[in-house]
């Protein structure tokens, strides 16, 4: 808020401008108190692909986003009905995943999927959403591995390509 | 000093933004504008020939010609090679060959082992022509026109349908 | 032939723009009444060319004429005729199609509606809208030509996305775009001010109706895109913080915040500097959303495909355009002479807490949306910022700005008193606290915010109710009650139906976050299920065939205490043109909250996994949408904010100019 100090009232003028700053001031430092102290929680998510997950060593419990192709043939039920097993992997590392509820439409072996949770004691990722992510061209972004030259399943590979149309 | 805060945020936020714009993400976005654009230039050394280069001439001949990225490490590279050497052999289209990010002496027994079908291979060590051309991963198939402007792509292995549909009818319309 | 009249139109509206966007100055700078009377003729025909431009185009979708790429990529001939339309605006380059007619339909409508504004000053609104209109016809034409034809045509489309083939999407972003271009009118009426070197309460008076208009259709837009993730994505969810959503909150968040500051250059001549900033700020976001989308920098639900080449030609044009005006404030603000001193506690003090909050929640949104990317910039891998962060932002911000809200509109201006407000707000307090308890009685003590959250609203609507009464003089003297109501001005009116609004929306997150009650069951025909009091009988599916789908449909009946209430119908759709399944919730909302079912995935058996909800008083967010909507369209009405100045008024004339001696 810029006022020219050229004017009478000076004084008056100046106090009403210093009250609304340091109201400002005081709520953007509350803002920035809010953002250090939430980002700091669990509402940050790290967005990992499986071979990441596997370097960094992210300890179970810890909320992240995993990313990656549905590894083909992996895919099967439980004994429930309602829970879902598969495997996530960038061609590289493997990693399975359990998660309970209504799979997203664009839910397929093969195709890129985004899922969100948290990794168990024994290795699984238990996932609390699975993300359906497209654009214009209905593909997920942000899925293609990254290394998939190293890749060591062919039809995830094809599968990629198919995911790429 | 105040009023130039609001122009200090946004040129921070534009330089971000340029930085964001102009990094390699995603090259498979890329993709879409491809289509009918002129060929990205290259020019690499040949893979079977010591000391030679392969440049983006070789799309320049007046033929059209296929343009496939392969590797020996690539599995359905394998699998598309029979068809690749019935494409050179049978329908004599001539197939320059794209060896991505691949070490020569594999690429070279990988070659002895299941037949070169290409005409002219380049080796693309680092993948940067790769990038230029967009292509997510390999095997990878372009059709270029005899001018070096890019028709069609086709992503994946080629397969006995896609010569059929694709790759000889477009062969033929460009003759 | 369509395509190339449109073609031709596009190229005669950036000849027109260039016109309208020079001319003016020099009439301005010679004085020349004729040559600024130049940019009136220059808006109208802009938009005339526009339209044609877009007529074509709609053409060329309706028509199916697939020798016209852009509809051969995102239509197809077995589409309903209603999303053969929208399908022009579900795409890129028919989306900025939208954008540049909504754009100059504003700049037309100044010209047309603005007569009563002085001719220069109306000259400068236009030529800055003609510049806008200048930058986005060069990104259409050089980047994203939608008349570009394909040769040979192919017999058949692509097809548009499924998600997008449905009523609350094609209506969704036509009002949103209303909403972000409809701030370029305050952001021309900004700039038309700084050139002038000079901001007075009239000039307020003009830009808050447009600014107005357009957070009214902001809002609906906004409302309609979180209906239709609702009822569309098939879990419940109805705001999920995404990049794209977080784009047009944005926008709306500095577009209230600009209501209420113009307000206050109006009657007390204060806050200029900070109103031009905010009006400038706001239409920045427009910008930016557009940029976030278009560009690729970041991914997301709605996000177009991607074309680098396009992302760095909208950030040139969005740091001109922002760069520019930015600029243009900050070396002509400080000549902006400063208006009336006002207490702290006073009308003008509660706006500006206002001002305050929803800037800094603007701000909170925007570096939450961006955090992800500055940490991909400097290699600090991929992050999300997760809806927690928001929520907690929101949480924080938006609780003073409602108590403040309850107190502010009875303040005086100038100077107020507390003591009176607190007087007559005292019964709200009560209701407040009564709610707040009531919460934690019956959760003993479990579910703090949630009485925190009835508290506010309980507040909020209480102290609107009580507003009026003051106004009306309801307790008093209640005989008179409608003859006082009468003579209260519209606006105000509006103001309290909007307040009123947002009570009704943060009464509607509140409840439907604290009591939904959600089932995941495996079920076989004859299952019942119960979900809180109702219980849902599954009596099997059947396939049904739509227009351009086949989908699997699961029928429900729903009772309560044994009593029908209502058949739920969900359904799997899988649509052809492209091959893809969408999920159809069925949806009932009763007076007390909605039933919601959705179907899964067959699980052999003759079973499906079903998920059924009852999602308690969840209506509310769309109904105080639609109450701050009205409120606004009610302000809109009142016969002294009409568009335009009282008659006669030239911005020279001394009365205007009410400057501090």
């Amino acid at each position: 808020m810029a006022a020219p100090k050229k004017s009478k009232g000076l004084k008056t003028r100046k106090r009403q401008r210093l009250v609304i700053v340091s109201a400002a001031l005081i709520a953007i430092v509350g803002a920035i108190i809010l953002i250090t102290f939430a980002l700091g929680g669990d509402s940050l998510n790290l967005y990992l692909q499986p071979s990441a997950v596997m370097e960094k060593q992210v300890p179970a419990g810890k909320r992240f986003r995993l990313g990656g192709l549905v590894a083909t043939g992996s895919f099967h039920r439980d004994t429930d009905g309602l829970t879902y097993l598969f495997t996530v992997t960038d061609c590289a590392v493997d990693i399975p995943v359990k998660f309970k509820g209504l799979l997203p439409d664009l839910f397929r072996e093969g195709q890129g999927v985004v899922t969100e949770g948290r990794l168990n004691k024994q290795g699984v990722f238990v996932a609390e959403t699975v993300l359906a992510k497209h654009d214009e061209n209905y593909t997920p972004p942000g899925t293609a591995p990254k290394n998939a030259e190293a890749c060591s399943h062919p039809e995830a590979l094809s599968a990629l390509k198919k995911g790429g149309r | 000093m105040q009023r130039f805060l609001p122009l200090i945020v946004v040129a921070a936020l534009a330089a971000l933004f340029l930085s964001m714009l102009l990094r390699d993400r995603n090259p498979h976005e890329i993709k879409s504008v491809m289509m009918g654009k002129e060929s990205p230039a290259f020019t690499l050394p040949a893979l079977l020939e010591a000391d030679k280069q392969v440049t983006d001439d070789v799309l320049r001949t007046g033929h059209p010609v296929l343009v496939n990225f392969f590797a020996s490490w690539c599995v359905p590279c394998r699998a598309e090679h029979a068809n690749l050497m019935k494409l050179a052999k049978e329908h004599h289209i001539p197939i320059i060959g794209i060896n991505y990010k691949d070490d020569p002496a594999k690429a070279r027994a990988y070659l002895a082992e299941l037949g070169d079908p290409y005409v002219t291979i380049a080796a693309d060590l680092h993948g940067r022509t790769g990038i230029d051309w967009g292509v997510t991963g390999v095997p990878e198939t372009f059709i270029v026109d005899g001018n070096g402007k890019i028709r069609d792509r086709l992503w994946g292995p080629v397969v006995v349908d896609s010569i059929e549909k694709k790759i000889l009818p477009e062969i033929e319309a460009i003759k | 032939m369509a395509p190339e009249i449109g073609h031709f139109a596009l190229v005669m509206a950036l000849m027109l723009a260039l016109l309208g966007a020079s001319v003016p100055h020099i009439g301005i700078h010679l004085g020349n009444r004729r040559l600024m009377a130049l940019a009136d003729r220059v808006a109208v025909g802009l938009f005339l060319m526009v339209a044609i431009s877009f007529g074509c185009l709609m053409y060329s979708f309706v028509t199916s004429d697939f020798s016209v790429l852009l509809v051969a990529a995102n239509s197809h001939t077995a589409k309903p005729m209603l999303y053969k339309i929208s399908g022009v605006w579900g795409n890129h380059e028919g989306s900025l199609m939208l954008w540049i007619l909504i754009l100059t339909v504003f700049a037309a409508a100044v010209s047309l509606a603005g007569r009563k504004l002085p001719l220069h000053f109306r000259a400068r609104v236009l030529s800055v809208q003609c510049l806008l209109a200048v930058g986005f016809l060069l990104f259409i034409l050089l980047t994203s030509n939608p008349f570009l034809r394909l040769n040979p045509a192919p017999a058949e489309g692509n097809g548009l996305n499924p998600l997008l083939q449905d009523p609350g999407l094609a209506f969704h972003p036509p009002m949103l775009y209303l909403g972000y271009v409809g701030l370029s009118v305050s952001f021309s009426f900004a700039v038309a001010a700084l050139i002038d070197g000079e901001v007075t309460p009239l000039w307020a008076r003009w830009v808050r109706p447009w600014t107005l208009m357009a957070w009214i259709f902001l809002t609906g837009g906004i409302a309609l895109g979180s209906w239709w993730s609702y009822y569309e994505l098939g879990w419940g969810g109805w705001w999920f913080w995404d990049p794209v959503e977080n784009a047009s909150f944005m926008p709306w968040l500095a577009a209230a915040a600009l209501l209420h500051s113009a307000i206050v250059v109006e009657k007390r001549d204060a806050l200029k500097s900070w109103t031009i900033l905010l009006a400038i700020v706001a239409f920045s976001f427009s910008l930016l959303g557009t940029f976030l989308v278009r560009s690729g920098v970041l991914t997301s639900v709605h996000a177009f495909a991607v074309d680098p080449a396009r992302g760095i030609f909208i950030l040139i044009f969005l740091a001109i355009a922002i760069g520019s005006s930015l600029t243009l404030y900050a070396w002509r603000a400080p000549k902006l002479v400063p208006g009336g001193l006002f207490g702290m506690v006073s009308r003008e003090s509660a706006l500006v807490l206002n001002n305050i909050l929803l800037s800094c929640f603007a701000a909170v949104v925007l570096v939450g949306t961006l955090y992800p990317l500055v940490m991909e910039a400097f290699n600090a891998g991929q992050i999300s910022v997760g809806a927690p962060f928001f929520n907690y932002g929101a949480t924080v911000l938006m609780s003073p700005l409602i108590v403040a809200l309850g107190i502010g509109p009875l303040l005086a201006w100038k100077r107020g008193r507390l003591s009176r407000a607190a007087q007559i707000m005292l019964p709200a307090l009560g209701v407040a606290l009564v709610a707040a308890l009531a919460v934690l009685w019956h959760s003993s003590g479990q579910l703090i915010m949630t009485a925190v959250g009835l508290a506010l609203a309980a507040w909020l609507i209480a102290s609107v109710f009580l507003e009026v009464a003051e106004r009306t003089q309801l307790f008093k003297k209640p005989g008179r009650f409608w003859a006082r109501a009468k003579a209260i001005p519209r606006a105000s009116w509006g103001m309290s139906l909007a307040h009123a609004g947002l009570a009704v929306i943060v009464l509607g997150i509140t409840i439907s976050t604290a009591w939904t009650k959600e089932e995941l069951k495996l079920v076989s025909p004859g299952d019942t299920v119960k979900v809180g009091a109702y219980d849902f009988r599954f009596n099997g599916v059947a396939p049904v065939a739509g227009p351009n789908y086949t989908a699997v449909r699961a029928f429900f009946d729903v009772t309560k205490n044994g009593k029908k209430i209502a058949k739920l119908a969900p359904e799997d759709r899988v649509y052809a043109h492209p091959m893809m399944e969408t999920t159809e919730a069925a949806i009932r909302p009763l007076l007390t909250g909605d039933l919601y079912a959705v179907i899964g995935q067959a699980a052999g058996g003759g079973k499906w996994s079903v998920r059924l909800y009852f999602k308690p008083f969840i209506s509310g967010l769309w109904t105080g949408a639609l109450m701050m909507m009205l409120g606004g369209l009610l302000s809109l009405s009142d016969r002294r904010r009409r568009i335009g100045a009282p008659t006669g008024s030239k911005a020279k004339k001394p009365s205007t100019k009410l400057k501090e001696a």
